[in-house]
């Protein structure tokens, strides 16, 4: 018996993919775009690439379908629900999910990676490295507590996937609105952006965060009566972490786009518009936007690489993702001391290193793919 | 032999799986103390040839034959170590942009005094004495030689630049366009420094330009360049009276002159064939007027049709000048198709309705100047100070200055896409001041403007369709379907094929953007047109065509232009009227004969005198 259960990531991750799903629908016809699409998937490197990121963000989706499974009943009573919320993902990997080891274990071992006293077979007692309850069912090794690496960084790829998209999603308008704004109108408008941005980059941002964070920390705590799972207490500290992200995040390429605006503003193109008493709105939307497309694009890419990053640093500091959730901050959290231990126990930084590199190396592989297809010069090129 | 011998030069470019060859077998010869122009289109491969003799291809570029002789020393063979000393030595190069050849964080002088120590070894006080020589010979002064190059004007900087290249001695000087970025007063100036400096020095002297005018100023022999080669090749007096090449023919026939108003300029159509065409035949076959089927077939040979003149054309046989077969000799001022001239006699105003279109009264814009922590006003700059001009339906009017004058900013206060400081605009009667928001939209469909430049003017991420809907959609109240018949209608209008629509600007050459450009602003159906400097991005043969094209569209249309220019052959061929500007302000207003003959203004005098072609420098 199980109950589905949406948290709040949850309902907006259905509402992203609705509005997806819309855009798509309404864009079926349109003969530019899936030109471009088609020019996208020519390429090897943009099939290639392409299927990749399904294939992560199809994890991370079936990371996101949640739900709590029910007890068994006490007579007489109704059967409770577990506190403990799981996915599908989970589910699927319910295998390597429950074959927990007792600690470290290197990839594919048969031993524990620690000595510990166990009986041999001649009933004495030695110190050796005991059998694993698994043996080489582990392809990534075990972490501290004995859980699967690699079911640990298949549940950070959600967290990852999350932290970059809906950042880049908080933080986006602000920096198309305000940079490309600030460098269009000039005058007082770009004054008062300007400042504004520049207020923002003088506060160190950890403060911020930090500060922002904690917020959310005591608000949960003074409603903990809708907080009632842990998983639920985690994902509003990762909604509000991407909230204060973006927030502060679009200053960088606000700048960059204010000084490409201003460039524009100057061209011909857009004064011949402005002659034909085209509106400041459609001139910002159709003459400037989609001249400014590839280095948001370039931005958008880098920062998410930049934001996973981020949030090792920030959880590092006690201020990222909930201690308990799984990520990719904490994974390289928790490798972080083990490092310093002899013999090294390395797969748990190298795991979230390989599922990062590859998300980041595809997500820029294909981003360029995507450039090239929108740059008209390249229009019947091979 | 002494001097520069060019033999046979190929450069070539792999780029994937083609091989591009914009360069294809050129030869000539500059001897000391001559002065040879090469003459050609954009894309010729005028510059490459230049870079060539320097052993300075972009990357990717290889020579692929010939040989280059300087005073008999062959410098292919030269290894690299040795063509560093030539090069700025006994083999200098001045560029197109005077901005980019300085080093901007060392004074003039100092880089003078780095040529002098690479290539004579000079130092200390002989050097210092040895600069303020070489300032002085280029008409600088001792005051100079502490001046960083941000600190000159455009013509003082390729002032420095020559004097530079001077530094090392050389014997031969090649000059890329040297005067292609600056104003016609400034380049009259530049030019005659550099003839006079060739004379005294009797060095070599190599100039490239588009220019004919300018080349036959300077020139004691001329190359025309088409498509990588060299069609034509004669003494500067033996092209300009009987020009051999169809090519060469075409390209003076095509200039706009005084003496050509009221007719059609000659058309050169179609475009230069793209450096990895395959020939089997004359590559000018598909736009030569002459061409017959032989030229399709067999390569021509570059043959002597007289002495030291040679023509890389089969109809030039040797002895016999090709303009004694009779056909299509050009003569300047003599109609050549009966179709193709206006029904207008020259010098008349094609229209005069008499209705006026243009009304502007006492126009000032004044820019701000700020200073200081808190930018504030400490005065203001006038960019344009008190303009009054009328213009009627039907006519065009041309205003002529410098650059920095004013024009583009007096072009953009008229259309109110700069606030102006003071003065009114009246456009077909109604004052413009006080129009706002959808009053003042309405009021755009009647004046509209095409810029100078025509890769900046087409938004490169729209189709040409989308382009030339936008101002329909603002102003017009059409339904989508007659929106998309009316471009139809424009792209035949203007002379563009059909499927232009669908496609991107890059995809379209400068005359042909220019083209798009104007259909654009005629789409709102406009009363006013102000034209930018619409031809001095392009090429004369281009010019041609689009001149042709404003003027058909004027007569059809009765439309009313504002022709920004500095070029004053194009002012005496399409315009009635002219208005100098020189800082802001209009020092002289007139008829063009009136204006062109008889300037009364000094500064007008001083234009005129400075337009390349009016007089020889080397004339007494
Ligand atoms: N925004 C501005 N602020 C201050 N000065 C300006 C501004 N725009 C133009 N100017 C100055 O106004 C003068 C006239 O400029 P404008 O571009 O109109 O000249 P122009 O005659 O069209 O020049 P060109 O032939 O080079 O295009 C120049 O000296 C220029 O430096
Ligand atoms: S060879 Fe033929 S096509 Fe070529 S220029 Fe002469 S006449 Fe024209
Ligand atoms: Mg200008």
């Amino acid at each position: 018996m199980m109950k589905p259960l949406l948290l709040w990531s949850d309902s907006l991750i259905l509402l992203l993919l609705a509005a997806l799903a819309a855009l798509l629908w309404l864009a079926r016809h349109n003969e530019a775009l899936r030109g471009h699409w088609r020019q996208v998937m020519r390429s090897r490197v943009g099939r290639v690439t392409a299927l990749i990121l399904s294939l992560y963000i199809g994890i991370g989706l079936l990371d996101s379908a949640h739900y709590v499974e029910r007890l068994p009943a006490a007579p007489g009573q109704p059967a409770p629900f577990s506190g403990e919320v799981r996915s599908a993902l989970d589910w699927l990997l319910t295998p390597i999910r429950v074959s927990v080891e007792k600690t470290y274990s290197a990839p594919l071992a048969e031993r524990l990676y620690a000595k510990e006293s166990v009986m041999g077979p001649d009933g004495v007692e030695r110190r050796d490295y005991p059998r694993l309850l698994h043996p080489g069912a582990h392809w990534f090794g075990t972490d501290k507590v004995g859980q699967d690496v690699l079911y640990l960084s298949l549940k950070s790829i959600r967290t990852g996937l999350l932290i970059g998209s809906l950042t880049t999603l908080v933080m986006l308008p602000f920096a198309l609105g305000l940079g490309i704004s600030a460098g269009y109108f000039g005058g007082r408008v770009d004054d008062i952006i300007q400042y504004l941005y520049t207020t923002l980059n003088s506060i160190p941002g950890v403060l911020l965060i930090a500060a922002a964070v904690l917020v959310v920390q005591v608000q949960i705590e003074a409603h903990a009566e809708l907080f009632n799972t842990a998983a639920a207490r985690s994902d509003v500290r990762l909604l509000a972490l991407c909230g204060i992200l973006g927030v502060t995040g679009w200053t960088g390429l606000a700048r960059l786009l204010r000084a490409e605006s201003l460039k524009l503003r100057e061209l011909e193109f857009v004064l011949a518009a402005r002659a034909f008493g085209v509106g400041h709105g459609r001139i910002l939307l159709r003459h400037l936007l989609p001249n400014v497309m590839h280095l948001v694009l370039i931005t958008v890419v880098l920062d998410f690489s930049g934001l996973v990053l981020a949030e090792a640093v920030l959880s590092y500091v006690g201020v990222g993702v909930d201690p308990g959730m799984i990520s990719f901050g904490n994974m390289i959290n928790g490798a972080r001391l083990e490092l310093a231990r002899e013999p090294v126990v390395w797969w748990q930084l190298a795991a979230s290193f390989l599922f990062m590199f590859v998300l980041v190396l595809a997500a820029n592989l294909f981003a360029d793919q995507v450039r090239v297809a929108l740059d008209p010069k390249s229009r019947g090129r091979a | 032999m002494n001097g520069l011998v060019v033999e046979n030069l190929r450069i070539e470019i792999p780029v994937s799986g083609r091989t591009l060859v914009p360069v294809d077998g050129v030869s000539f010869r500059v001897g000391t103390n001559e002065c040879v122009a090469l003459l050609g289109e954009s894309g010729c491969g005028k510059s490459m040839t230049a870079l060539a003799l320097m052993r300075l291809l972009p990357e990717g570029a290889r020579i692929a034959t010939g040989h280059v002789r300087l005073a008999e020393e062959e410098l292919f063979a030269l290894p690299e170590a040795a063509m560093v000393a030539v090069r700025g030595g006994r083999l200098a190069m001045i560029f197109q942009e005077p901005q980019s050849s300085l080093n901007p964080v060392m004074t003039v002088a100092g880089q003078i005094a780095e040529a002098l120590a690479a290539h004579l070894g000079l130092q200390g006080a002989a050097a210092q004495a040895e600069t303020v020589r070489l300032l002085e010979a280029v008409g600088l002064t001792r005051g100079h030689i502490t001046a960083y190059p941000f600190q000159l004007s455009g013509g003082q900087r390729q002032r420095a630049l020559i004097a530079m290249m001077l530094a090392g001695e050389p014997e031969l000087l090649i000059a890329d366009e040297p005067t292609t970025a600056l104003d016609v007063t400034v380049q009259a100036q530049i030019l005659a420094l550099l003839r006079s400096l060739q004379r005294q020095r009797g060095m070599g002297l190599l100039l490239i330009t588009h220019d004919l005018d300018v080349a036959r100023d300077m020139a004691d022999r001329v190359a025309v360049m088409y498509a990588g080669q060299i069609v034509e090749w004669a003494s500067r007096d033996r092209l300009y009276s009987t020009p051999s090449h169809p090519y060469t023919q075409k390209l003076f026939a095509v200039l706009p002159r005084l003496e050509r108003r009221g007719q059609r300029l000659d058309s050169l159509p179609g475009r230069v064939p793209p450096p990895d065409s395959v020939f089997t035949g004359c590559r000018f076959a598909e736009r030569c007027p002459a061409a017959f089927g032989r030229c399709h077939e067999e390569i021509p040979a570059f043959q002597e049709a007289a002495p030291g003149h040679y023509v890389r054309c089969h109809l030039a046989t040797s002895g016999e000048p090709r303009g004694a077969s009779g056909e299509r000799q050009v003569a300047s001022g003599e109609p050549r198709v009966a179709s193709g001239e206006r029904q207008v006699a020259s010098g008349e105003p094609r229209v005069a309705s008499g209705e006026t279109i243009l009304e502007v009264l006492d126009l000032t814009v004044h820019f701000p100047i700020r200073r200081g922590l808190f930018r504030r006003t400490v005065g203001s700059f006038k960019a344009v100070d008190g303009v009054s001009l009328s213009l009627q339906a039907g006519e065009t009017l041309a205003l002529v200055g410098e650059s920095g004058c004013g024009k583009s900013t007096l072009a953009r206060a008229i259309l109110r896409l700069i606030e102006p400081t003071g003065g009114s605009v009246a456009v077909a009667g109604e004052a413009l001041a006080g129009l706002n928001g959808e009053a003042l939209r309405r009021k755009r469909a009647e004046m509209q403007i095409v810029f100078q430049d025509p890769y900046a003017s087409l938004n490169p991420r729209m189709r040409i369709g989308d382009i030339l809907e936008e101002g329909m959609a603002a102003l017009l109240p059409l339904a989508a379907a007659p929106r998309r018949a009316r471009v139809k209608a424009l792209l035949d209008q203007v002379g563009l094929p059909l499927d232009a629509a669908g496609r991107y600007p890059h995809e379209f050459s400068g005359g042909q953007r220019q083209r798009i450009a104007i259909a654009r602003a005629l789409a709102v159906q406009p009363k006013l047109l102000i034209l930018d400097e619409p031809t001095s991005a392009l090429d004369v043969s281009v010019q041609a065509q689009i001149l042709d094209l404003l003027a058909d569209l004027q007569e059809a249309h009765g439309l009313a232009y504002l022709f920004i220019t500095h070029n004053l052959p194009v002012v005496a061929y399409l315009a009635q009227r002219v208005a100098v500007m020189r800082a802001g302000r209009i020092v002289e207003e007139g008829p063009v004969e009136q204006i062109l003959t008889a300037p009364r203004h000094e500064y007008t005098r001083l234009l005129l005198d400075s337009a390349p072609g009016h007089c020889a420098p080397d004339e007494p």
